[in-house]
């Protein structure tokens, strides 16, 4: 067991560094997560902030530096990825329900096959989960039934009923219709004030500085700024921050 | 005698190469009962192994293990490069060799443990599941990665992905050119005739070796219980397809 206590950053990433084949794409990452805070990395597209994150629930593996999870290396031969993916959720661009099972059974599904849970007690919370997430009468619809943002919801009441103590969300407003990013910005904000950890990789700059408490700004796998949002959006130091910011704002 | 079995007696003697001799005569009736009571074991048999087969299969082709992975590899290559008619000889005849025999029910005559039907169905179901692999295969292919990815990221080792949601996706992907296959392997039965298993081909040729008269009649009988046979399953496989469909999806 490890030594980690909540006073401890939940996540540690430490000169993190990533290549696929010969392009470096992390080139040396290091941030500190506080339990309860709300992380938006944001960046041009390439700059390896996806990347950073999938890496932080071991989707993909790293060649150097350190990831610890609740004091937990990630990247351990030995690590027990069951329990990682436990302590992490993750929400994808691309939602990636289960196009075969119920809006219900998808968020039912994980509980009850790696958890080994109640079948009913699962259902109780998967329902008040779709109720949370605003999909109250959508239980029994398909994936295939719903919209991108409905779809979304799902996959984020998915993740949050495995009980994850942090959870990623990668882009998870990019596939969707600008009328339905809104509805999905409105879950994930619930969350982060209910004192869920969140890292966000994210294009939405006014969500960005409204929920973050720290922003990070990559480019070319490297963290080239970070603050506060008023800090990071007012008052950017660095040129290639300036650049980006006015070219997106 | 019935009028039914009167009127086709009347028949052969009208029309002496229209001797439906199967309908009026007792004995041959029950040959080609018990021939399509074979051919219907044969279907099943073959058809239910060479699905588990091609389900063994695509998932070994997925294994970690190299030799595993070329094992399965080598087993489609040669079962689906080479002549089923080939393999069946082959099996009967040449692995029939070396498999044990016990004392029969007489008890003095020794008998193979496997009989030629069962040789019939290990050739055939191993022909039929090569290709049922490469057709799981396609359609594990088929599952995005980034679903499989999901599931990871749920906490789902790798049997639970593979059982809860790549192969039950899989499988509704494959399930046309699964019914293809199996058609195939319904007709192919046929081909036991080699080995002497008695189905419905071989009992129809005993019947017009016994009494040409009724050849054409039986070979009409033949073309009308394959297409019946084939019918069934298809009908079969396509309510299957329709029960799996999931709304909204690939639609």
């Amino acid at each position: 067991m490890t030594n980690w206590t909540p006073e401890q950053p939940i996540i540690s990433i430490h000169n993190v560094r990533k290549s696929f084949g010969v392009v470096e794409v992390l080139k040396g990452v290091s941030m500190d997560i506080m339990k309860g805070e709300v992380i938006c990395i944001i960046g041009p597209s390439g700059s390896g902030k996806s990347t950073l994150i999938r890496c932080i629930n071991a989707l993909n593996d790293i060649q150097g530096g350190s990831i610890t999870v609740e004091g937990q290396e990630v990247h351990d031969d030995d690590l027990d990825r069951l329990e990682l993916r436990k302590k992490v959720g993750m929400v994808f661009q691309q939602y990636n329900l289960f196009p075969h099972k119920s809006a219900l059974e998808n968020v039912m599904m994980a509980p009850i096959k790696v958890l080994n849970e109640d079948r009913a007690e699962v259902e109780t919370r998967a329902r008040a989960l779709l109720k949370k997430v605003r999909l109250e009468g959508k239980e029994d619809n398909y994936p295939g039934e719903l919209s991108g943002g409905q779809q979304q919801r799902v996959a984020i009441a998915r993740s949050l009923a495995m009980r994850p103590d942090v959870m990623l969300f990668d882009e998870v407003t990019a596939a969707l219709d600008p009328e339905t990013v809104k509805e999905v910005l409105v879950t994930i904000k619930d969350l982060a004030a209910e004192g869920m950890t969140c890292i966000l990789v994210t294009h939405e700059m006014g969500f960005a500085r409204e929920v973050a408490d720290h922003i990070y700004f990559t480019d070319k796998g490297v963290i080239v700024e970070h603050g506060s949002p008023s800090e990071f959006f007012d008052h950017a130091s660095d040129p290639r921050t300036q650049e980006f910011l006015s070219q997106i704002l | 005698m019935t009028g039914f079995e009167a009127f086709f007696l009347q028949l052969a003697e009208d029309f002496p190469r229209w001797n439906f001799i199967w309908l009026y005569d007792e004995k041959q009736a029950g040959r080609v009962l018990s021939g399509l009571w074979m051919t219907i074991k044969l279907s099943l048999a073959c058809v239910i192994l060479s699905l588990i087969i091609g389900i063994i299969g695509s998932w070994l082709q997925g294994a970690r293990n190299r030799f595993l992975r070329a094992t399965v590899q080598g087993y489609i290559q040669f079962f689906r490069n080479t002549p089923p008619l080939v393999q069946l000889l082959f099996f009967y005849f040449a692995l029939g060799q070396f498999t044990p025999v016990v004392t029969g029910p007489d008890g003095w005559t020794e008998v193979p443990i496997i009989s030629n039907a069962g040789w019939a169905i290990i050739s055939l179901s191993f022909f039929a599941g090569a290709f049922n692999v490469e057709i799981f295969r396609a359609g594990i292919e088929a599952v995005p990665h980034s679903t499989r990815e999901a599931a990871e990221a749920l906490g789902m080792s790798r049997t639970q992905t593979y059982t809860n949601v790549v192969f039950p996706l899989a499988l509704r992907v494959s399930i046309p050119a699964l019914n293809n296959n199996l058609v195939n392997l319904v007709k192919t039965t046929t081909q036991a005739f080699a080995i002497a298993v008695p189905e419905l081909l071989y009992e129809s040729v005993s019947i017009w070796n016994d009494f040409p008269s009724a050849q054409n009649p039986t070979m009409l009988l033949l073309f009308v219980v394959y297409i019946a046979l084939v019918g069934v399953l298809v009908f079969g496989m396509n309510s299957w397809e329709r029960n799996m469909r999931i709304p909204g999806y690939g639609q």
